[in-house]
C-alpha cells in the first residue's frame, strides 16, 4: 500500500467526564487542567470536562445522555427553554471544539470512558481513519500490561452521535472494568499512559516521522443482545456466569449467555461472534446486555506529515 | 419469631441507613426521612416490644469484600450464632463478620428498627449492575439465614460458640486539597485486598503525579470497604478493623 500523507495536527481536545460517573476521566482532565497543559511542541491541548453538571453530582446525565446527542439534526436543533441540559451542552461544545464537519474544527478529539464491563482499553471510533488506526497500533505496541483493542461503529458521520465525532479525527477512550463514582489507580495510570503516548505520537507525527503500515485486528459491530425480559419490561435473567467478564473471548453458538433467575441457562445460536460491553450497567436502560463483533483485519499504508 | 427481608434502594443524597430518628414529620422533609419513618411504623416502633424480631439488610458493595455479615452489637448472642451456622454452612466459601460497634462510625441503620439486625453485604459489584454470583451466593446465604432462624423456631438449641469478627477501628479518607477534593486514589497494593493485612510503612494511596502515601498507623490493621463508590461523599476511603474472637451463649427458643 502506498504511503499516505496528512496535514498538520495542530489543535487536539481531551475529553472527561461526558458522563459524569465515569471518573477516569474526570480526573485526568481536572490533572491536566491542573498541570496547565496547554501546548505540546507546535500543537495546541485543550482538556475539557464535558458534563460538568453530570460531574458534579456523580451521574451520567442530568436530562439526556450527553453522547447522544451529536447528530447533526441536534446539533442544528433550536434552543428553546424546554431543551435538555445536555443538548444545549452539545451545542456549546460544538461551537468550542468544531463546528463539526468544518475546517475549525479540532483535528483530533479523544473521549475518556469508562465501562463496567471486563474490556481491557478499548478504542472506539466510527469509520475507517488511517490516523486512528496508526495511534492504535502505536498505543497497542507501547502498553503491553493491559489489553489493547479496537472497535468500529460504522455510523455515517451526519448519524455519528457521539463527542468525538465533533473532531477531524476522533475516538473514545474505554477502559474498564470500574464501577460508576470509582476512581481505580491501575485504570486510571493506564488510561494516563494511553493519552501521554497518543500526544507522543502527534509530535513525532508532527516533527515528520513516517510510522510503517501493517496489519492491526478490530472489532467490528454486529449486533446487540438485550436481556430477557418480562411481559412488564423487567429483566428475569442475568447475564450468565460463563460470559460474565468474558468480554472478547469467542461466543459460539450453544455458549451459555443468560442464566434465568428461574435456574434456565440460555444460549447463543447463530454465528459465532465476539462479545463486549459484556454487562455495562448504563445499557440496561438501553436494552442492551452485551454487543456482539466480528473480528476483522485493517491493512494499514505507512503516513507521514505531507499536503 | 417472625422476620422480614428487607431491600432498600441507595439514593445520591439522604440515605435512608442514616435516618433512622424518632421525630415526626410533614411534608417537606426528605423522601428517604419519610420512607425511614414509614419504616419505623411498618417493622418497629425501634427499641419497643412490637418491633420485628430479625431484618435482613441486603447491600451490595463496590469493594472486594466478598460475602460479609453486619453486625451492630457484639453482645447480640441471637445473632452470633446465626452469624456462626451461616459461616460454617457456607464453608468453605468465605463469610466474614464486621462488627460495627464504634460510638461515633456506627450509624442508624433501616435493619436497626428490629430487634436483632442483620447486615448483609456482597461485592464487588458496581451499582446499577447485577452479576449473576453476586446474585446467587446473596440467595444461598438468606437460604441458611432462614434454616436458622427455622431450626431455632423449633426448638433447637444451639450451645455456646466463638465467632471470629472484625471490629471496626477507624474510618481512613482519601488525602485531599483545601477544597475538599481528592488528591489520591487507592493504592494499587491495597485496591482489593479487603480483610489482609495492613502493615504501617505499606502503600496505601497514589498521586495522580505517581507518588506513593503509605500507611502511618502504629500496628497492622485489616481494611475493608476499600474504595467503595458510596462512601467518596462520606469522606471514607476504606475503614480499618482489627480480628476478635466473640464468645456467644447457648440459645434456645423460650
Amino acid at each position: 500500500m502506498e504511503q499516505t500523507s496528512f496535514p498538520p495536527m495542530s489543535r487536539v481536545a481531551i475529553c472527561g467526564g461526558t458522563h459524569g460517573n465515569e471518573l477516569t476521566g474526570v480526573y485526568v482532565v481536572r490533572e491536566m487542567q491542573k498541570q496547565k497543559v496547554d501546548k505540546l511542541g507546535s500543537a495546541s491541548v485543550t482538556a475539557v470536562l464535558a458534563n460538568p453538571r453530570a460531574t458534579d453530582v456523580c451521574r451520567r446525565y442530568i436530562e439526556k445522555d450527553l453522547n447522544r446527542c451529536f447528530t447533526d439534526a441536534l446539533l442544528r436543533s433550536p434552543i428553546t427553554d424546554s431543551t435538555p441540559y445536555e443538548l444545549r451542552r452539545a451545542q456549546e461544545l460544538n461551537a468550542q471544539l468544531g463546528p463539526k464537519g468544518s475546517e475549525e474544527a479540532v483535528d483530533l478529539l479523544i473521549d475518556l470512558h469508562n465501562t463496567t464491563a471486563n474490556m481491557g482499553l478499548c478504542l472506539i471510533f466510527y469509520s475507517l481513519d488511517w490516523i486512528t488506526l496508526h495511534i492504535y497500533k502505536y498505543i497497542q505496541s507501547k502498553m503491553t500490561n493491559v489489553p489493547v483493542r479496537a472497535i468500529q461503529l460504522d455510523v455515517p458521520m451526519s448519524d455519528a452521535y457521539s463527542l468525538e465525532s465533533v473532531g477531524k479525527h476522533g475516538f473514545a477512550i474505554e477502559v474498564g472494568p470500574q464501577p460508576n463514582g470509582v476512581l481505580r489507580a491501575d485504570i486510571f495510570n493506564a488510561v494516563k499512559s494511553a493519552v501521554d503516548l497518543t500526544l507522543t505520537w502527534l509530535q513525532e507525527f508532527s516533527s515528520g516521522c513516517t510510522f510503517e503500515g501493517g496489519e492491526v485486528e478490530a472489532y467490528t459491530f454486529a449486533k446487540h443482545v438485550d436481556y430477557p425480559r418480562d411481559p412488564a419490561g423487567e429483566i428475569t435473567a442475568a447475564v450468565h456466569p460463563e460470559l460474565q467478564d468474558k468480554d472478547f473471548k469467542l461466543l459460539r453458538s450453544g455458549d451459555p449467555v443468560f442464566l434465568m433467575f428461574s435456574g434456565e441457562t440460555v444460549t447463543h445460536e447463530g454465528e459465532e461472534l465476539y462479545p463486549f460491553f459484556v454487562n455495562e450497567c448504563a445499557y440496561y436502560e438501553k436494552n442492551i446486555a452485551f454487543q456482539l463483533a466480528r473480528r476483522t483485519t485493517f491493512t494499514l499504508p505507512s503516513i507521514c506529515l505531507g499536503n | 419469631t417472625s422476620c422480614e427481608i428487607q431491600k432498600s434502594h441507595k439514593s445520591s443524597r439522604q440515605k435512608k441507613n442514616q435516618k433512622q430518628t424518632h421525630a415526626t414529620g410533614g411534608d417537606e422533609l426528605p423522601y428517604e426521612v419519610q420512607r425511614a419513618q414509614e419504616i419505623n411504623r411498618t417493622f418497629g416502633p425501634k427499641g419497643s416490644p412490637e418491633a420485628y424480631d430479625v431484618i435482613f439488610d441486603l447491600h451490595n458493595t463496590t469493594s472486594n469484600m466478598g460475602c460479609t455479615l453486619i453486625l451492630e452489637s457484639s453482645k447480640d448472642s441471637f445473632n452470633l450464632q446465626m452469624m456462626n451456622y451461616i459461616k460454617k454452612a457456607f464453608a468453605p466459601a468465605s463469610c466474614l463478620v464486621l462488627l460495627n460497634e464504634h460510638p461515633h462510625l456506627k450509624y442508624s441503620t433501616s435493619r436497626s428498627v428490629a430487634k436483632h439486625p442483620v447486615g448483609l453485604e456482597v461485592g464487588p459489584q458496581p451499582q446499577g449492575v447485577l452479576r449473576s454470583n453476586i446474585f446467587q451466593a446473596m440467595r444461598v446465604i438468606l437460604k441458611h439465614a432462614l434454616d436458622f432462624i427455622e431450626l431455632f423456631n423449633e426448638g433447637m438449641e444451639f450451645p455456646s460458640c466463638t465467632v471470629e469478627v472484625f471490629r471496626v477501628l477507624e474510618r481512613i479518607d482519601y488525602p485531599r486539597d483545601a477544597n475538599g477534593n481528592i488528591i489520591a486514589m487507592v493504592h494499587t497494593n491495597l485496591q482489593d485486598c479487603d480483610w489482609e493485612p495492613l502493615n504501617p510503612g505499606d502503600p496505601m494511596f497514589q498521586t495522580f503525579d505517581g507518588q506513593t502515601v503509605h500507611y502511618q498507623g502504629s500496628g497492622t490493621v485489616y481494611p475493608t470497604f476499600i474504595n467503595e463508590a458510596a462512601y467518596y461523599e462520606k469522606q471514607q476511603a476504606f475503614l480499618t478493623t482489627r480480628r476478635e474472637t466473640l464468645v456467644a451463649s447457648a440459645i434456645r427458643k423460650a
